[in-house]
């Protein structure tokens, strides 16, 4: 078994004692390096939840500040830390919760100039974003290079996850060829959020990204899985998503081989991260 | 001809009166969307584009399978069928 100390037996002695986990399982978590893209109402449950698992090394990144309106939901910040950058909110929240977890804050926007110098020193990416171009921007730089990207997306009531594994199952864009046109969708700003749900769907994130990294292999995985979520209905259900041979970027031949302008192909400005 | 169960989308509920759940009657995908919009005006715009091609951030399921890897408009519906239509979306924060 690793080394670990009195304190990290006793601390994820829960862990530890469970056969798909075990001591080799933690000492994986321990080890892991995972990039959270967005501190907010997904990044929250997310980061808590791999901080407490003892996951080793969290990226963070997001530009943005506390506001009053996001505590309905982003449960790592609070009222005291409103106007605070909200990566050292996060970094506050995770080292009182667990010392072992080594925080790296990136405040910063994500653009194609940037995003493949911040991803490379990670081994899973962590979609919490708010926006079409930095979902299409991160599928693309995850699928350039090789990272596992653990997709979360809420609207309203509605919450959808999946995992994308580059050369094992479909991307981002397999699923969605294209965003929707300007001003066909609102965002959760102008239609609203149910501030329990990205509780739910940072969640479900987090346990992707923990099965991930202890190999719970991809049968049990949502490689391949487009998880639906609905509050209102308390409904989850399971479809199944296909790798597209003709995609762009992770098809047999693919035409977008370097990033592009993703605020361009989705005609809109990025919001947030 | 199959008569099936359609999921309809939240942003889409304003044009079935508030229903999440619709009945839909055709032998294909294709025949269902007609026959859906002779029942609700206007859903058919919102799911194809002025070409007349189903919008590509919205995906339709029949059953557990999206119609792209099926027979695309052309996949055949039998009884009971239940049909989801499932548009991206980006929300996180
Ligand atoms: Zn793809």
């Amino acid at each position: 078994m690793a080394d670990f100390t009195d304190d990290q037996i006793f601390r994820y002695a829960r862990h530890i004692i469970l056969p798909e986990v075990g001591g080799i399982g933690q000492e994986k978590l321990l080890n892991a390096r995972v990039l959270c893209l967005g501190a907010g109402g997904l990044g929250a449950p997310v980061l808590m939840y791999l901080a407490a698992a003892g996951v080793g090394n969290i990226g963070i990144v997001d530009y943005d500040v506390v506001d009053m309106s996001n505590l309905q939901r982003q449960v790592i910040h609070n009222s005291d830390r409103v106007g605070e950058l909200k990566v050292d909110s996060a970094k506050t929240f995770i080292e009182k919760l667990n010392s072992d977890v080594n925080v790296i804050t990136i405040n910063e926007k994500l653009t194609s100039a940037n995003i493949l110098d911040i991803l490379k020193d990670y081994d899973i990416v962590v979609d919490g974003s708010d926006n079409f171009p930095t979902r299409y921007l991160v599928n693309d730089a995850c699928v350039m290079l090789n990272k596992v990207n653990v997709h979360g997306s809420i609207f309203r009531f509605d919450g959808q996850v999946t995992v994308f594994k580059p050369k094992v199952g479909p991307c981002y864009r397999c699923l969605y060829p294209e965003p929707p046109p300007p001003g066909m969708v609102p965002s959760c700003q102008e239609a609203g959020v149910l501030g329990v749900l990205p509780g739910v769907v940072g969640s479900l994130q987090a346990v992707e990204v923990i099965k991930e990294i202890i190999g719970a292999g991809e049968d049990n995985s949502l490689v391949g899985k487009l998880l639906l979520y609905n509050a209102m209905k308390a409904e989850v259900r399971k479809l199944n998503i296909r790798r597209d041979v003709n995609c762009p970027v992770c098809g047999d031949n693919p035409t977008i081989t370097e990033l592009i302008d993703y605020e361009q192909f989705c005609s809109m400005p990025a919001v947030e991260i | 001809m199959a008569t099936v169960k359609v999921r309809i989308p939240t942003p889409l509920q304003k044009l079935t009166g508030g229903l999440g759940e619709v009945d839909g009657d055709g032998n294909t995908v294709k025949d269902m969307f007609e026959s859906l919009e002779t029942k609700y005006p206007g859903i058919k715009e919102r799911i194809y584009d002025e070409e007349g091609t189903m919008r590509r951030f919205i995906n339709v399921y029949v059953n557990e399978e999206d119609i792209r890897f099926l027979n695309g408009e052309g996949t055949e519906l039998k009884d009971g069928d239940d049909i989801s239509v499932i548009p991206a979306i980006a929300g996180g924060i």
